[in-house]
């Protein structure tokens, strides 16, 4: 307990990740998609519209977008309950997404789930899970199975700084290490387990070296760059496929909401908030398409196209029936 | 007399007991700094410390594992499980250990271990933030287990636990943690673990339950007052050790009986506290006793007002009981 709270924020990494308009592009516009879709169900929420729990991933958009862009559509992602972003990024439309959220019929999985429940076998999305750190033996599991069929997928698993603590995070990286299993492991280290710092929870504040003990390969950066994250995993990704070998990599991002939509967030500071605003990945995607020739037209363009796709899922979530019946799909007499 | 709510009531037994007992100390995750997910620690890291109110990582075992070190060290530690559902991974630690501390140690080690929970649904919390965990517990010999229906008893019951030596699971009703208000003394006062309440005297029929379900029956039978029906409502307060005196002496003044509770109905405490009951009073039972419970499902989100027992639920099953 004895870093300052000023060594919190990672040094900014100013290298340049070699890219084009036409890579960045769509990454920007799911990002910028993702953003959308939590801000309009953090609106939905606060009219009640949506009940329970609900976790925002602004501010961490460049990991999950990043790092799905360097899978297969056909490869496994299991995710927490932060999950709304990965299965946007998985190819699950924002429209059974905030149907879901809502609790419709229409939901994916007909309003049964939830904001930390969401399914898409058919996407290749294998869950939001609601308990931190039990859901890494599970990814390991999906691992496990690729390799027995021999079919050639990977399975990645997210999870936060917070679940490095919790016993299945340590049983399922040893797993997938001793039986090598094409697993990458993401760490989206957003620095705060809900209110309590890295530094109040790990002795070593490196998520990465847990991979060590395991004669693992890791991998550490930060989450700023959306195309730098793509490439990173990507290494990952291919050593699973190549080699069957999983990776256990750290991405340092922030979180700019509070832990839910009932958290204010008095555990940190609003300098040390706004310091990492200033690290909008957003932003910076969106000026960086700029100086690589798209011009303000065309993006204007793609973000009136955003607005339009997220509003469309806001009127279908409104406007669909209500979640109607849960018995036929759990009782079988 | 100040009136609290079960969140408030919960935070000063705690208070109370830190203030004369250095020895009490709360652990758990974001109990210290952040003041708990429900803010029953509120206040607690400001006055006693982060020594005695301990921000942990997210490690229930781990969490449930260093408290029994500390109570076998000579603290008394009161763990909180942010929620009852993510009890599970500390399972293995509060069913093979801190439960059987007394019995492998030959008495020298009791153990006193109090663990605080919040558990139950009504917040569409889904599958994960919902579940009525306590038959697992109940059915684990050594453990206490303790669900207050409201603040006073609350406050009471946490007290009596925080100073008797064997481990206790408390549990308590999120679903009211708030809503639930009532005068509480200040400062000192127990109640007696093991002893039930009788909420509301009744001739006909007896409801027994306990957490979050009090409020359903109390609620059931003043609906029945206008026809012309009369349930006496038990609260048991404490689900192990139960108060099987004072369930036997209100059945066998009505001669019948309905157990409601949240958790599933399979296997759940409803159908021991029946079994309890024919065991010693066979004779004087007019009907046979029903349930009225959660269903056999995973808990639901959108349609959990399917799956929790109400009012309307409860009183269609006393009137199969009175009509039988």
């Amino acid at each position: 307990m004895t870093t300052p709270e000023s060594a919190r924020v990672e040094p900014v990494d100013e290298s340049v990740t070699t890219t084009t308009v036409e890579e960045l592009r769509p990454l920007y516009r799911q990002m910028l998609a993702i953003r959308r879709l939590e801000e309009a169900s953090a609106k939905a929420y606060s009219q009640g519209k949506i009940g329970g729990f609900l976790h925002l991933i602004i501010g961490q958009e460049a990991v999950c977008v990043g790092a799905i862009a360097a899978l297969a559509a056909d490869d496994y992602v299991v995710a927490t309950y932060r999950e709304h972003g990965h299965a946007y990024a998985k190819g699950v439309a924002a429209r059974p997404i905030m149907a879901e959220l809502y609790g419709k019929k229409t939901g994916l999985v007909k309003g049964l789930g939830g904001s930390m429940h969401l399914f898409d076998k058919s996407k290749g999305f294998l869950g939001g899970y609601g308990i931190v750190g039990g859901h890494v033996p599970i990814a390991a599991g999906a691992a496990l199975a690729a390799k027995y069929r021999g079919d050639g997928k990977v399975a990645m698993c997210f999870f936060g700084e917070g679940a490095s603590t919790i016993g299945g995070f340590a049983e399922g990286i040893a797993l997938a290490a001793l039986w090598k299993l094409p697993a990458v492991f993401i760490c989206e280290n957003n620095q705060y387990s809900m209110g309590t710092p890295l530094y109040r929870s790990l002795a070593v504040e490196d998520v990465s070296l847990r991979a060590l003990a395991h004669g693992m390969a890791r991998d550490r950066f930060d989450g700023d760059d959306v195309v730098k994250v793509k490439r990173r995993i990507a290494e990952a990704v291919q050593r699973a496929r190549d080699t069957s070998e999983p990776t256990l990599v750290e991405v340092v991002t922030y979180r700019f909401r509070g832990h839910s939509m009932s958290d204010p967030g008095l555990y940190r500071t609003k300098d040390e908030v706004e310091e990492w605003k200033r690290r909008d990945p957003l932003t910076r995607s969106r000026q960086r398409l700029i100086d690589l020739g798209a011009t303000e037209a065309d993006v204007v363009a793609l973000e009136d196209d955003v607005k339009a796709e997220i509003e469309d899922a806001v009127h279908f979530a409104e406007t669909s029936p209500a979640a109607d019946a849960y018995l036929p799909y759990v009782i079988k007499e | 007399m100040p009136v609290m709510n079960i969140i408030e009531a919960v935070r000063d037994a705690l208070r109370t007991q830190m203030r004369q007992d250095q020895r009490v100390v709360v652990l758990g995750e974001d109990v210290g700094k952040f003041g708990g997910v429900f803010r029953a620690t509120s206040g607690l890291h400001e006055e006693f410390g982060a020594d005695r109110v301990i921000d942990t990582p997210l490690a229930e075992a781990g969490i449930i594992g260093a408290a029994i070190g500390m109570a076998l060290y000579g603290l008394r530690p009161v763990p909180e499980i942010q929620f009852g559902d993510f009890i599970y991974p500390a399972f293995d630690q509060i069913v093979n250990e801190l439960a059987k501390f007394r019995y492998r140690s030959g008495g020298q080690y009791p153990c006193p271990v109090v663990i605080r929970t919040p558990v139950g649904g009504g917040i569409r919390g889904g599958h994960y933030h919902s579940q009525s965990p306590e038959a697992l517990f109940i059915h684990t010999p050594g453990l206490k287990v303790i669900a207050p229906s409201n603040p006073y008893d609350a406050k009471g019951l946490l007290l009596a636990a925080m100073r008797q030596n064997d481990p206790v699971l408390f549990m308590e009703p999120k679903r009211i943690y708030r809503a639930s208000r009532g005068e509480v003394p200040e400062g000192e006062y127990e109640l007696e673990i093991g002893k039930a309440n009788v909420v509301r005297e009744g001739s006909h029929v007896t409801v027994l339950c306990y957490s979050g379900m009090v409020s359903i029956a109390e609620e059931a039978a003043k609906k029945a007052e206008g026809q012309g029906l009369s349930i006496e409502v038990v609260d048991l307060r404490t689900l192990m050790p139960f108060d099987i005196d004072t369930i036997l002496a209100s059945v066998k003044k009505t001669g019948r009986c309905v157990v409601l509770h949240e958790a599933p109905k399979t296997c759940g405490f409803g159908a021991e506290l029946i079994a309890a009951i024919q065991e010693r009073a066979m004779e004087h039972l007019e009907a046979p006793i029903l349930r009225v419970a959660g269903l056999d499902t995973p808990f639901p989100y959108t349609l959990e007002h399917e799956y929790m027992p109400n009012a309307d639920r409860l009183l269609s099953t006393v009137r199969q009981v009175l009509e039988w």
